[in-house]
């Protein structure tokens, strides 16, 4: 039992849950989107700063969340900084087939860094239920940059 | 045929009414419930889950089902199983017996005054909404009130806000303590020349709480205001008697009192009901049909548009005769046992905080812990076999009124023992080890 709650519960994302990056609104943002967990009732703002090259500038996240998505999207936060908006949804492709397939197929092009990073959020593929709270900040940052202002995970 | 009727009574009932009645005394001043005898019944609870025993402390959300439960509707799908209130043949026949013995079952289960002021419904929400909808469209008038509490379920909030949003009706909110109890006052003043329909929970299925219905009621009823009471989390933990209550609608569901899903009920007073349109409109609630017109039936069958849930109805049935055979005062007793020790244990855990503290109060625990969310405990505690609820229980509004956005529940029921809730405790020290 413990085995399988600490590789789910890795000490980088309880770091990353209890001390959440770049947490907080974003000035000059202008993108935002909020994302709804209707099973546990919680809601994550994401702000973004896409520059006229559809650059990410800035990204930061509000909300409460469980360890798992507070965890996510302060990763998520750190990793898309100074990406292409393209890149980032290539990389939100691969994180999520990574939460939810035995051995998915890295597409091509992918940030292999970041990627590796995100691994530690893998162990939620043994808590089908826990996916949506990996994938929100996710889903969210994705319906910023395509103009919807509400998403939820249901 | 009558043989196969027989059959249908459970047999745990027979067996523990007459284990009673050969002692002397059938509601036991003892309050003792035999719950190795009660969890025998519970095929589902026999099992592991991670390789650990289950402890199944969901039953707010949903209960399990007892061996005569499922044996009733095994025995009408594999015998006598028809179309109900339809046929000249044997079977359809055989199958309306059943499924009105089902309402007769649950009448006298909550002491109704009439047979048919039963109605079956999909569940409570059903129920609630077939008042709000109506009764409240033929009798509130735009500017009318109608007043709930601030711990009501979704299901007695949503409906009357669609109602609102249809008549222009005002929908008035009666607060809720900090210890999660109500004061029947707080309700009480809010009453007005204006409320149209007071409709209130039994017990909050997010903290526990038991509301002061009669004296809520008794203060309605002197305006000639009707009140609606959502019994979902009383009725499978003590004797209720909707007359006694001074109810004039009574909601719940079948799924939480040890029977099936798809199956509810909703009763109301006589003559209430006869003076309310029908809900849905179909087969089975009329009279007579023509382009021109139609005419209805009264109730219940007025309000049972379509072919009902005939199988869970008579699983319902089942569910009503085996908790009666029990004595309900020694289930709630067992059940206010469970409540005082989980409390004690919860209470022990540090960083732990248990919300909801009324004097008078359900087996239901809520709690939040400083270390996780909520969500992170029912993961932890699931791995070892622990199943509660996290979430917001269908009730933001409460959840909200104490910053919350979620807590973990356990929630207690008839067949639930002592080493559950140590099973429980233990499982929330993995919590604080694994986050410190
Ligand atoms: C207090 C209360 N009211 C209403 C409901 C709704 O019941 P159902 O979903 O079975 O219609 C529930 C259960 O979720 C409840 O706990």
């Amino acid at each position: 039992m413990m085995d399988e709650l600490r590789e789910l519960y890795q000490d980088v994302i309880l770091d990353h849950g209890k001390k959440p990056r770049n947490f907080g609104g974003l000035e000059g943002y202008n993108h935002l989107a909020q994302g709804h967990n209707p099973m546990c009732g919680d809601t994550l703002v994401v702000y973004l700063k896409v520059d006229d090259d559809n650059v990410i500038q800035g990204v930061s996240f509000k909300g409460k969340g469980c360890a798992i998505s507070v965890a996510s999207a302060s990763m998520m936060t750190e990793i898309l900084k100074g990406k292409p908006v393209a890149e980032a949804e290539t990389l939100f492709n691969a994180f999520h087939d990574m939460c939810t397939q035995d051995d998915p197929q890295l597409p091509e092009g992918v940030d292999e860094d970041a990627m590796e990073r995100l691994q530690v959020l893998s162990g939620v593929r043994e808590f089908p239920v826990r996916v949506k709270c990996a994938t929100l900040a996710w889903h969210t940052m994705e319906a910023a940059v395509h103009g919807n202002e509400e998403i939820s995970t249901e | 045929m009558s043989d196969m009727t027989d059959a249908a009574v459970p047999r745990h009932a027979d067996s523990n009414v007459a284990a009673t009645d050969a002692s002397g005394h059938q509601r036991s001043a003892r309050n003792t419930l035999d719950v190795e005898r009660v969890r025998a019944d519970f095929p589902i609870l026999h099992q592991e889950l991670y390789g650990k025993p289950l402890a199944y402390l969901d039953n707010a959300a949903s209960s399990q089902k007892p061996r005569p439960v499922i044996a009733a509707m095994t025995e009408a799908m594999e015998t006598y199983y028809a179309n109900v209130h339809r046929g000249v043949h044997r079977l359809s026949q055989v199958s309306t017996d059943h499924y009105e013995g089902a309402r007769e079952k649950v009448a006298r289960f909550i002491n109704a005054p009439r047979t048919d002021e039963v109605i079956f419904t999909r569940g409570a929400t059903e129920a609630i909404n077939l008042v709000a909808s109506s009764y409240g469209r033929a009798f509130l008038k735009p500017g009318q009130e109608v007043l709930i509490t601030a711990l009501e379920h979704h299901s007695n909030i949503v409906p009357w806000q669609l109602l609102r949003d249809q008549l222009g009706i005002t929908l008035r909110v009666a607060p809720v303590e900090e210890d999660g109890s109500v004061r029947p006052e707080a309700v009480i003043q809010l009453i007005n020349e204006n409320t149209g329909m007071v409709a209130i929970s039994q017990v909050s299925n997010a903290l526990g709480s038991v509301l002061p219905v009669r004296q809520i009621a008794d203060a309605a009823h002197a305006s000639g205001i009707p009140v609606l009471v959502d019994g979902c989390q009383a009725i499978p933990h003590q004797k209720v008697d909707v007359q006694a209550l001074g109810a004039d609608f009574y909601a719940f569901s079948g799924h939480k009192m040890y029977g099936p899903t798809g199956i509810g009920v909703l009763w109301g007073r006589h003559d209430l009901l006869t003076q309310m349109p029908p809900y849905q409109g179909g087969g089975e609630m009329i009279t007579s049909v023509s382009f021109e017109e139609s005419t209805f039936k009264g109730p219940p069958h007025g309000f049972e548009a379509g072919t009902p849930a005939i199988v869970e109805a008579i699983g319902l049935g089942a569910a009503a005769d085996w908790l009666e055979a029990h004595d309900l005062e020694a289930v709630a007793a067992h059940e206010h046992r469970l409540l005082e020790y989980a409390t004690e244990r919860l209470s022990a855990i540090e960083g732990l905080r248990i919300w909801g503290r009324a004097e008078n109060k359900a087996a239901i625990v809520s709690f939040t812990m400083d270390q996780a969310h909520a969500h992170d405990v029912g993961t932890i505690v699931d791995r070892a076999g622990v199943a509660i609820r996290a979430g917001h229980h269908c009730a933001q509004p409460l959840m909200e009124r104490y910053g919350l956005s979620s807590t973990v529940r356990a929630s207690f029921g008839i067949y639930n023992t002592e080493q559950e809730v140590d099973q429980l405790a233990d499982a929330l020290q993995v919590v604080k080890e694994l986050f410190g």
